[in-house]
């Protein structure tokens, strides 16, 4: 297991965690760190980063800097390992009141090449895109320390999805970690260190 | 008191108006005379049976026979609130959901009532307490049962919107809020609008029976008035707690949404 130079706890580490369709995983992340799994649809991705986030039941255990993810309240973990769903969810029917901070999402909103006007817009105008960049901002905003990614330019053309990774490298360099699910060979290159092939629900390494 | 009191034979002339709906819907070919008859057959049965009953429990007027007949009520309410919403939870989820929201706000409201505005002597008198858990129980069971079914048939619905909210890092309340509300306003419009109706468009049952048993107009509006209040404070607790009883279940310990624990 890779172990930071500095001696200090990785910043993720699950240890063992499995569920009914998932072998037990053991990985690491440290800080700055992405790492990407690929593999076909179906082969339990999804639900690797879902078990990371504690959004199933499961077993085994992940820690953050070192910190049990049993010692903290469900939602508490949640709010620093921030799972990022494929296809967003929606809560309201405006845009605007899925962000606290107005201005800190309109800053980043600008880097992703989203207007500001469309945080008055209702959510169900807005192409399948946006709404995908808007469910990573909305993220991005409450500066968790880990992203679980699922996909998060399968929507998106090619200008995008630089705008996209360009922020991911951003936010890694704020000292976080990010986890992702692509579908993206080159993606995988271009962002992550190491990657990983899923396969009925075991985890296999790609590279490093 | 100067009440008309009705014979077998008053009762027999009246069915005659039930006759007069079965030969309607003879006549048009609704094929509803069979259920008509049934449901009159039903209402003498049951409610002599209920008559009988109380006569008993009120010249007993003891405390255990009181507390039996109260839990059935409340048990058969309970039943009624579990199977009206069609969707159910796992390990009879719902009739737990529903037997806590009834008996809480039942007991709740009828004890406040019973120790504030009416005092009968002693305070159980089945005469104060089974009537009014009786009356009671006819909105918290509506209530109940509206917001369970608000809550179990909107969660599949909710559930992207909702585990946005958990990923994002909201607490299950937060993330339940929205369907919560809505549910808990299911519940709690019937009652409103049976108290803006109220003298206008009909004249509340209770009000009508006492005016017919002699008391003062305005006597039977303060009782209506008293009662309204107590149905509005009732079903909006029983709102409230079947709504959240529901979200307890849909959610675990680590504040996930379960929707495992709904049958499919």
């Amino acid at each position: 297991m890779p172990v930071s130079q500095s001696g200090q706890p990785p910043l993720l580490r699950l240890r063992g965690l499995y569920s009914p369709r998932l072998s037990p995983v053991s990985l690491d992340l440290a800080t700055g760190e992405c790492a990407a799994v690929m593999g076909p649809s179906g082969a339990g991705k999804s639900l690797l980063l879902r078990q990371v986030a504690d959004l199933d039941p499961g077993s085994g255990e992940v820690e953050l800097n070192g910190l049990a993810r049993s010692a903290m309240k469900g939602f508490e973990w949640r709010r620093q390992v921030m799972y990022c769903q494929a296809e967003a969810g929606w809560w309201e029917d405006r845009v605007a009141p899925h962000f606290a901070d107005r201005a800190k999402a309109a800053a980043v909103m600008a880097r992703l090449g989203l207007a500001e006007d469309k945080l008055d817009a209702l959510v169900n105008e807005l192409s399948t895109g946006e709404r995908q960049r808007l469910g990573l901002v909305r993220a991005l905003a409450l500066a968790p320390r880990v992203l679980l990614l699922d996909e998060p330019t399968a929507a998106l053309d090619q200008a995008a999805t630089g705008r996209v990774e360009e922020e991911l490298r951003r936010y890694l360099d704020t000292g976080a970690a990010i986890l992702m699910v692509t579908h993206s060979e080159e993606q995988a290159r271009r962002l992550a260190r190491r990657a990983w092939r899923m396969e009925q629900g075991r985890l296999e390494p790609l590279w490093t | 008191m100067d009440v008309i009191k009705l014979q077998a034979l008053d009762l027999a002339v009246a069915s005659l108006l039930v006759v007069l709906s079965a030969g309607i819907s003879f006549a048009l070919r609704l094929n509803m005379q069979r259920q008509v008859l049934w449901a009159a057959a039903r209402t003498v049965v049951q409610l002599l049976l209920v008559g009988h009953i109380l006569r008993i429990v009120f010249a007993h007027a003891a405390p255990w026979l009181t507390a039996l007949v109260v839990a059935v009520m409340m048990a058969l309410a309970a039943r009624e609130v579990a199977s009206r919403p069609k969707a159910r939870l796992v390990g009879r989820g719902n009739g737990w959901v529903g037997a806590t929201a009834v008996a809480a706000t039942t007991i709740i409201t009828v004890l406040f009532i019973l120790n504030t505005a009416l005092r009968p002597d002693p305070w159980y008198d089945p005469r104060y307490t089974i009537a009014l858990i009786g009356i009671v129980l006819g909105s918290v069971l509506n209530a109940a049962s509206l917001a369970l079914d608000g809550m179990l048939s909107g969660v599949r619905r909710e559930k992207l919107a909702i585990e946005a909210r958990l990923a994002l890092g909201a607490p299950a309340r937060l993330a339940f809020s929205s369907l919560l509300r809505e549910s808990v306003r299911r519940g709690i419009v019937p009652s409103i609008n049976q108290m803006s109706a109220a003298g206008i468009i009909t004249l509340p049952g209770i009000m009508t029976g006492q005016i017919i048993a002699g008391m003062d107009p305005i006597d039977a509006a303060k009782y209506q008035i008293l009662l309204m209040f107590l149905l509005c404070g009732a079903s909006g607790m029983a709102a409230i707690g079947a709504a959240y009883g529901a979200m307890r279940r849909l959610t675990d310990e680590r504040g996930r949404l379960r929707l495992d624990k709904l049958m499919p």
